[in-house]
């Protein structure tokens, strides 16, 4: 019944997406496991694990049911080099550009990965550091996603991602009243080609110094 | 159920105001079938002629993309152009091969035209005005003095803008006998950023007069006008964070409205009544649906999930239902409930992603964008009966096709699409026909078509 089903590339870095494509002969229904549900004889969907997981294909007829499973091996992304040291003449704007990076999210997610749960950690000490330094500066949290939902579900979306950062960061016990956020749906893409590459960069939380 | 829908629609006013007129035709519309009007090019004499072109283009235009009519093709029509009723002169034998009598009917009904409708006249100008004679002749009578529909003086100013106005005013005219609402004289706003940031702009129907409204150097989308045309309310950057703005469109001046505390006040619109404004807020920490007065007092909140909700549009006939943009149950989809936020239950069957509904003026039908059969971001129009929630597809993946809106007339529907390399707005039949493209300078999004 199952003619292929395969995965390509297999390994992605996370956040990177990969192509489940199949072809099933001769079966009454098809369906694909981790929530793809029933799919169509033949096709293709992209899939965006943040950790290695196996997909199932199951083809169904009266004859009974075949399955095959494809793994999609995902891998950190490189480790970022290490965070410039900031000099003690840097003003506010300059060491929030030198030591708080952008964390990223899934397509049509606003939970905090787990990747990004490290970053925002260490933004988390950084910001302690700079707010003691700059005790009457703020910081705002911009919430960004990419080109492919509504402009108006995406201004919802874009808060929510800014909201739930701010909420990591203020569990770390960064102050909440030194932090703002703003929702630019995706009006503000920081890339503009229409694939994958750009779009994994223009979901993001970016942080601008006030 | 394609084709049920569509003729439906389409049907519904088309069949109304021509029974006095007959019946056969009206078999023919309700049928599907479209009466043929021929529209020869106008004189205009003195210095109307120069106006020929803008009038004759308008006239042209405002008829066929009402779409009722089949057009008859110019190049059948016979040299001898009557320009009053008096040029009509009955011959005794009707040879269609003699070119050296007067018009007559049988010239217009019989092959090659083969039309059922005669719009003719002339401009001239008239103290300093331009005049135009019209009238509009059913060329299936007998004799000259049934076939007279319409004969009338129209007044405008002898410039360009006076012809399209007289062109607009003869066009409605002529639409009015056949029961159908013109769309000359109604409005599209639309964002565009033309001038450098995204602001709201506003041309005629049909993309001429195209001007900027807002100016706040802002980033600024999300228009919605009031049912009575004298508000648009909008979400604005220019505050810092999205915010909700209202601006009177008679005087162009801003209007109260108080935002909630929020990061996000948007997608706000008017009530059929034009009293209340529902709207998105993130306010509880998720954006949510709110209903307020026009000016933003007496809040009251629609629902409550943590989860995205977004565009309410509430039913300009009934003022009840509300349909908006839901991710509670996944993907974007777009559901229904009552105005007091009850009763609600999803109208897109939930694959994809569904987005922009927009209810027809009749109450019926809602417009919306939907990915149902393409990957996520490649949206197409559809059309959905709300009551048996069965949908047609108008677009069929040419670019994406995004924030669909009715015109008045309940027939023609305006969306943005890429489709030509970059976003612009087109306009269309409800049945994906009779596509038009509307703006081409920058990138100009999310129309919405008022009277």
């Amino acid at each position: 019944m199952i003619v292929f089903f395969t995965a390509e590339p297999s390994t992605i870095e996370r956040g990177q997406a990969s192509v489940l494509k199949w072809e099933v002969k001769g079966a009454d229904s098809v369906s694909i496991s981790q929530g793809l549900g029933t799919v169509s004889a033949s096709g293709n969907r992209s899939v965006f694990p943040s950790s290695t997981t196996s997909y199932t294909l199951t083809a169904t007829n009266a004859g009974g049911t075949a399955t095959e499973s494809v793994t999609v091996n995902v891998t950190a992304p490189a480790a970022p080099a290490p965070p410039p040291t900031p000099a003690p003449s840097d003003d506010f704007g300059t060491m929030v550009a030198k030591l708080i990076q952008d964390i990223y999210f899934d397509y049509d997610k606003s939970e905090i990965r787990e990747d990004s749960r490290a970053t925002l950690t260490k933004n988390a000490d950084a910001l302690k550091t700079i707010f003691g330094k700059f005790p009457n500066n703020t910081l705002t949290i911009e919430g960004h996603c990419d080109e492919r939902g509504s402009a108006e579900y995406n201004l919802g979306l874009g808060d929510r991602r800014a909201t739930a950062t701010k909420e990591f960061l203020t569990q770390l016990g960064v102050s909440a009243d030194r932090l703002r956020t703003i929702s630019y749906g995706k009006e503000r893409p920081t890339c503009t080609e229409s694939n994958e590459g750009c779009w994994s960069k223009n979901r993001r939380s970016h942080f601008v110094a006030q | 159920m394609k084709n049920l829908i569509l003729s439906c629609l389409l049907a519904l006013t088309a069949s109304l105001g021509y029974a006095q007129q007959g019946a056969d035709i009206v078999g023919r519309i309700v049928g599907g079938q479209k009466a043929v009007i021929a529209i020869p090019d106008f004189r205009g004499a003195g210095r109307a002629a120069n106006l020929t072109a803008v009038f004759n283009e308008t006239l042209f235009q405002d008829i066929d993309q009402a779409g009722v009519f089949k057009m008859a093709p110019k190049s059948m029509f016979p040299l001898n152009v009557p320009q009053r009723p008096e040029d009509f002169r009955k011959p005794l034998q009707y040879d269609p091969n003699n070119r050296t009598r007067a018009p007559w009917l049988l010239d217009w009904s019989e092959p090659p035209v083969s039309s059922d409708f005669l719009a003719f006249g002339y401009t001239a100008e008239q103290d300093n005005q331009l005049v135009l004679f019209g009238w509009l002749f059913n060329v299936r009578q007998a004799e000259v003095a049934a076939a007279q529909v319409i004969g009338k003086i129209y007044h405008g100013s002898l410039d360009e803008e006076g012809a399209r106005k007289v062109a607009h005013e003869f066009a409605t005219d002529i639409l009015r006998q056949f029961g159908v609402e013109s769309l000359a004289g109604s409005k599209v706003y639309f964002v565009s950023n033309r001038s450098g940031s995204k602001e709201i702009w506003v041309m005629d129907y049909d993309g001429s007069n195209q001007k900027q409204f807002t100016f706040y150097k802002n980033l600024v989308t999300m228009p919605n006008v009031s049912p009575d045309g004298t508000r648009l309310a909008f979400t604005s950057f220019a505050g810092g964070v999205p915010q909700i703005v209202v601006h009177s469109l008679e005087t162009g001046r801003k209007i109260p409205f108080y935002n909630q505390r929020a990061s996000m006040n948007a997608t706000a619109a008017y009530t059929p009544d034009g009293k209340q404004l529902i709207y998105s807020s993130t306010a509880s920490g998720w954006a949510q649906l709110y209903r307020a007065n026009a000016d933003g007092s007496k809040l009251e909140r629609l629902t409550n999930t943590r989860s995205i909700e977004v565009e309410p549009k509430i039913n300009p006939k009934t003022g009840n239902e509300i349909l908006f943009v839901s991710g509670r149950g996944g993907p974007q989809q777009v559901y229904k409930m009552n105005i007091d936020g009850t009763d609600v239950t999803r109208l897109t069957t939930g694959e994809g992603e569904a987005s922009n509904p927009s209810w027809n003026p009749q109450g019926t039908h809602m417009a919306f964008a939907w990915t149902r059969g393409y990957s996520p971001g490649n949206w197409n129009i559809f059309i959905m009966d709300v009551a048996t929630r069965e949908y047609v597809q108008l677009t069929q993946g040419a670019g994406r096709n995004e924030n669909p809106s009715w015109a008045p007339d309940g027939r023609h529907i305006v969306f943005s699409s890429n489709r030509g390399g970059s976003m612009q707005i087109w306009s269309m039949l409800a049945d994906g026909t009779q596509l038009r493209q509307l703006t081409s300078a920058g990138v100009n999004e999310k129309p919405v078509w008022t009277k």
